[in-house]
């Protein structure tokens, strides 16, 4: 219930975060939202030595479209997002994923870069950002780096970032006219992390083809999933049960779940065929709009 | 051992100091002032909301924040609700409607009942229980609650001059 003893820092300023965390290297733990390391601190699975508090750095804190992306800052919370009529009428998908993250009060204070630098596999962004082919825009002592979220994600709790770089800003590509997207959660009870959830955007032509599909998974494995092989089958199929369901097929295939309180692996795996299923149907509903 | 800092936090429009380290967790630098310890510890695991407050606004967990967090800001309590004497609409639902059985989980119900009205004054019964969809009760059934919530909406409705509560005492 109490973490161990930690030194507080709280730079005003990107540069001086940055150098906080050069300086006390792999002991020093970003503090954000907090709401996956206090936890984890409470419970003294981190132990960092030193927490850098980034919460009064200014500039981090918007929700805009520019040069055909949106573009969220690192510090935009899930309530920010859940909030946002932007995000609300133009990326509905974004809209499913932060309102199923915990509860109100947690999404005050969680962010969406936390959620992705985290590197939890249980977390639901990633998904939604690998079906999106979202980039994460990350700032370290050598400067600024754009990394495209394919490849962000190496295991548990381990993604490319550096221990002394920061996410400043998180990238979506503006889909094109005729897309749409959904994001569908399986929980048992509200505010829990994922027992599966299945990401899907697709953009279509005004024949109903499939013109490119996204689709990712989450916390079926150790890193979120990304169902390539039902991605390029839908690409130039006309959209309907069957090809959705074959689609939804190979997502469940792609998946690696593991037997745990949440349900047996083939009960997951089975749970992702249907989510998929509906997911697809659910961004393609959105798509024809 | 890591050095105290000095922590300044306007809790129901009093500033409230102490020096703490930076460990403290923001709920027991709350309930470590006398009259204060309405915000209660309910569990590990930031799931049961017991220990809600609204800081600058807006319903956080103070058992998932360091003091050292808040340093500055303001934040309001449960027992912040009630304004020269008299209960706020809130407190008068949960005694009509007996939204309450042991009271433990009240006051993060409470809290995040009224951030809820702050923001949608007219929630519907879904938005009711989306609303406090982060705060656990495990006497009422919530059924109690709902109402509880909705008898304030009314009253608060009515009222208008309750509805405008300052966001702090």
């Amino acid at each position: 219930m109490i973490p161990p003893a930690f030194e507080y820092l709280r730079p005003n300023t990107l540069p001086e975060a940055i150098a906080f965390l050069q300086q006390y290297g792999d002991d020093a733990k970003i503090l954000s939202g907090g709401q996956s390391l206090i936890p984890m601190m409470k419970f003294r699975l981190a132990r960092p030595s030193h927490l850098v508090d980034i919460n009064r750095i200014s500039g981090l804190s918007y929700i805009k479209e520019e040069g055909g992306y949106l573009k969220i800052g690192g510090l935009v919370r899930e309530a920010e997002l859940e909030d946002s009529p932007l995000i609300r009428q133009k990326y509905p998908i974004l809209f499913d994923t932060s309102r199923v993250i915990a509860d109100p009060q947690v999404r005050n204070m969680a962010t969406l870069a936390g959620n992705l630098a985290h590197g939890d596999p249980a977390n639901d962004h990633p998904a939604t950002m690998m079906a999106l082919g979202a980039e994460i825009v990350a700032v370290g002592p050598q400067g600024e780096r754009v990394i495209p979220v394919d490849g962000f994600f190496i295991t548990l709790f381990t993604t490319v970032l550096q221990h002394d770089e920061i996410v400043t800003e998180i990238r979506i590509p503006t889909p094109p006219p005729r897309s749409g997207g959904a994001y569908l959660k399986l929980e048992r009870k509200v505010g829990d992390f994922a027992t599966a959830a299945v990401a899907a955007q697709v953009t279509v032509d005004p024949g109903g083809t499939c013109q490119k599909a996204g689709i990712a998974l989450t916390n079926v494995g150790a890193t979120p999933i990304k169902a390539s092989k039902a991605e390029e089958f839908l690409q130039g199929k006309k959209l309907d049960d069957t090809s959705i369901t074959q689609a939804a097929q190979l997502a469940a295939e792609a998946a690696q779940p593991s037997s745990d309180l949440r349900g047996p692996e083939e009960y997951k795996r089975a749970l992702v065929k249907e989510l998929t299923r509906r997911a697809l149907a659910r961004a393609y509903e959105r798509a024809s709009k | 051992m890591a050095a105290k800092q000095l922590v300044q936090i306007k809790v129901n429009g009093r500033l409230r100091e102490a020096t703490v380290e930076p460990r403290m967790l923001l709920v027991h630098f709350i309930r470590n002032f006398p009259g204060l310890t309405g915000t209660h510890v309910g569990c590990d695991t930031t799931h049961c909301g017991a220990c809600t407050v609204v800081l600058d606004g807006k319903t956080v967990k103070s058992c998932t924040m360091f003091a050292v967090q808040a340093d500055g800001r303001e934040l309001m309590t449960v027992e912040g609700l009630m304004q020269d004497g008299k209960l706020h609409p809130l407190q008068q639902g949960f005694k009509e409607e007996h939204g309450l059985q042991c009271g433990f989980c009240t006051p993060g119900m409470l809290m995040s009942s009224y951030a809820l009205l702050q923001k949608n004054p007219h929630p519907t019964e879904e938005e009711i229980r989306w609303g406090i969809s982060g705060n656990l009760c495990r006497c009422t059934g919530y059924q109690n609650i709902v109402k509880a919530v909705q008898f304030a909406a009314g009253k608060m409705d009515q009222g208008g001059k309750d509805g405008q509560l300052p966001n702090i005492a």
